[in-house]
């Protein structure tokens, strides 16, 4: 079964690769804030945009940051 | 839609289809006798379309729009469109695959129409071509949205969608001719693979510049989902494919393996193209159109995340199960087997999940056929996986081994779960897409969910009748040790079944077609609906995301 000497690293290094990806979330914060994030692809931006709404701008300022 | 389209970017779409023109006129003259001239002919053709669409359009005016205030959707909707043109065409072919079956005389004795010639567009044509459309389509929009960010240019998105169209077009054409390298669901020759790679890292790319330009901290999971898809469908295509051409004038290919090694490889793609083409990606598709036609965030997103990376390193050491009882080492389909049953639990997790989003929220899914359509696709899901999972297991696969088992698998997973979730998605994104008000018909919408929850449930039941009492079939002996039924013994005995799925069959492709029309008369004669809402954030405008009391 010659054949596993390819088809085993190959999958190794797939796997390795999706560590990496893994440990790169971990890194990158991806998993602070869950409910939120499982929520949030549910609204629309939540502006209209500028150039459709003239108060925009003003509205920006109110927005608590 | 050439007209959202800069002068630059059409230039380059013309340079791009006209290096199409010289390849495919190359391949016709260096290939001219043999079938690769004839494929040689359709590469140019497909490109010399391209090419003239966009030089009708090259001089028209440019695009004036501010390209930071909205989402590039154009390539979607015509990915949306060619799904469904392939799926008609594919499960019709189907039909006729399953007919034939049935009664060998509707072959028609042409050389073309072999049941080993249009079998192989049928699957091809589901997988690649409505499969993969839907997928490349449905990823572009939530590539975008969940960014809340616009892909980083318009060629690409194009490239890549019209590029996949045409290895389809030369696979399907191939198979017609002749033209196979045998290997199941890899059947295109070296021409057409080495064509897919181009397309599938231009894919990847695009994927990730548009991650990159995200103005949104966290990558939803459906990303994930469709990360993996591209990823690893992208490692097997060239694993499985490495092959030397007989000639560089010529169709023909030898694989670089042989025997058993060749087996094997060919079935750690065939297995994986399974998991990451007819699974993976589609979990992407129910991870976001789910929760969002629903209306409630997925019950437990962190099972989501869990699942994801479960499914990932699980499934790519479970191909072995395909190969028991043949010449692969003992230890080798051991460990394909334990591996597919560990696989049941983060496949059931994914299942699980999607119905706890929808409890609670019965009535929706009473009322609408959309969701429906997603939530009867988890279940068979679930099904399939489970089914999978135990025929994975080596005594029952003695069984289910080379009977028509197999098929009701295959369909309960490819019917059940791909084409359900894809059409429950397809009827939510029509008119996000096209800003419409609604679906042109939701009568429409519901006769064709009945219709292809009877079809899959006809086709599936047949094959289980049949497979089972093929198996049985084969395995019983008489007093003095000798085999009871003749092979044609069994296949009297299948024809009933064979009748019925292709009645099922039938049925699921009206269904299809009611939704292909429906969708066209949403895009030609439904109200425009403005969704002022549905824009990139713009960078100007970004604030801190995070909740203000962290
Ligand atoms: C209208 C519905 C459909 C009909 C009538 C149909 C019919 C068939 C038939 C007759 C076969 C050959 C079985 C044999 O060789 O014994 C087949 C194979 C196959 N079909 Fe379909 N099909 C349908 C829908 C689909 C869909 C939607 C998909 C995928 C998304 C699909 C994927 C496949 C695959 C992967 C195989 C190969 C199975 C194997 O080799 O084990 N089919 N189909
Ligand atoms: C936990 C998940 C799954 C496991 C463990 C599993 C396992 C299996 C097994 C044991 C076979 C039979 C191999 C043989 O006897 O030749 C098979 C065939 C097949 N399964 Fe699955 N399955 C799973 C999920 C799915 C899903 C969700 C789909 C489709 C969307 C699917 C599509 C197929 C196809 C197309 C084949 C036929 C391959 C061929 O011979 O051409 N499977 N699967």
């Amino acid at each position: 079964m010659t054949i596993l000497v390819i088809l085993i690293p190959v999958t190794l290094l797939m796997g390795i690769v999706g560590l990496g990806a893994f440990f790169w979330t971990l890194h990158s914060n991806q998993y602070e804030d869950l409910s939120g994030d499982a929520e949030r692809i549910l609204f629309d931006d939540d502006r209209p945009l500028p150039a459709q709404n003239v108060q925009a701008p003003a509205k920006l300022k109110e927005t608590p940051s | 839609m050439m007209s959202n389209l800069t002068g630059a970017e059409r230039t380059s779409a013309m340079l791009i289809s006209g290096m199409g023109v010289v390849i495919g006129l190359t391949m016709a003259i260096v290939g001219r006798n043999d079938v690769m001239g004839a494929q040689g002919w359709i590469v140019l053709a497909f490109s010399a379309v391209v090419f003239f669409m966009v030089a009708n359009a090259l001089y028209h005016p440019e695009p004036t729009e501010d390209r930071t205030t909205s989402y590039y959707d154009d390539p979607t909707k015509v990915g949306i469109v060619l799904a469904l043109v392939w799926a008609v065409v594919a499960m019709g072919i189907g039909v006729w695959v399953a007919a034939q079956l049935a009664w060998p005389g509707l072959r028609f004795d042409a050389a073309w129409s072999s049941f080993g010639r249009i079998r192989p567009v049928h699957t091809s044509g589901v997988i690649f071509g409505f499969g993969g459309n839907a997928l490349i389509a449905t990823s572009y929009h939530i590539m975008q949205r969940t960014s809340r960010a616009r892909m980083p240019d318009q060629v690409t998105p194009w490239f890549v969608l019209l590029g996949f169209n045409l290895f389809c077009i030369i696979a399907a054409s191939g198979y017609l001719m002749g033209v196979t390298q045998s290997k199941e669901y890899a059947e295109p020759e070296w021409y057409a693979d080495i064509w897919l790679v181009v397309v599938w890292v231009a894919y990847f790319v695009l994927y990730i510049r548009t991650l990159a330009r995200r103005n949104e901290p966290h990558i939803y999971v459906a990303n994930w989902y469709y990360l993996a898809f591209i990823l690893v469908v992208a490692v097997l295509h060239i694993v499985n494919n490495l092959a030397i051409p007989a000639s560089l004038a010529g169709a023909k290919s030898y694989s670089a393996f042989s025997g058993v090694q060749d087996a094997m490889t060919q079935w750690w793609y065939g297995h994986n193209a399974v998991a990451f083409f007819l699974t993976s990606g589609f979990l992407g598709m129910l991870y976001y159109f789910l929760p969002k036609r629903a209306d409630r965030p997925i019950y437990s997103y962190r099972l989501s995340i869990l699942s994801f990376w479960g499914i990932t390193f699980f499934y790519i050491w479970a191909g072995s199960h395909h190969l028991h009882y043949t010449a692969l080492p003992h230890w080798v389909q051991t460990l394909g087997m334990t591996f597919s049953v560990m696989l049941l639990i983060p496949s059931w997790a994914s299942a699980g999940n999607a119905l706890m989003t929808l409890n609670g929220a019965w009535h929706k899914v009473r009322d609408d056929a959309t969701l429906r359509f997603m939530m009867v696709a988890a279940v068979f899901y679930g099904l399939s996986t489970f089914e999978g999972s135990f025929m994975a297991i080596r005594p029952v696969n003695a069984l289910s081994h080379y009977t028509d088992w197999t098929i009701g698998h295959v369909h309960a997973g490819a019917m059940g779960w791909v084409a359900l979730i894809t059409f429950g998605s397809i009827y939510a994104l029509t008119p996000v897409l096209w800003h419409r008000e609604r679906m042109y018909s939701a009568k429409a919408v519901e006769w064709h969910f009945w219709l292809a929850l009877a079809g899959t449930v006809i086709y599936v039941f047949a094959m289980w009748n049949s497979g089972i009492t093929q198996g049985l079939m084969w395995r019983t002996y008489t007093q003095s040790g000798t085999l009871r039924f003749s092979f044609t013994d069994t296949l009297i005995a299948m024809h009933p079944y064979y009748v019925a799925r292709a009645l099922g069959g039938l049925l699921f492709v009206t269904g299809a077609c009611i939704g292909f029309w429906n969708v066209i008369m949403t895009i030609r004669h439904v109200s425009k609906q403005n969704r002022e809402l549905d824009h990139p954030t713009s960078p100007k405008a970004t604030e801190p995301v995070l909740p203000v009391a962290e």
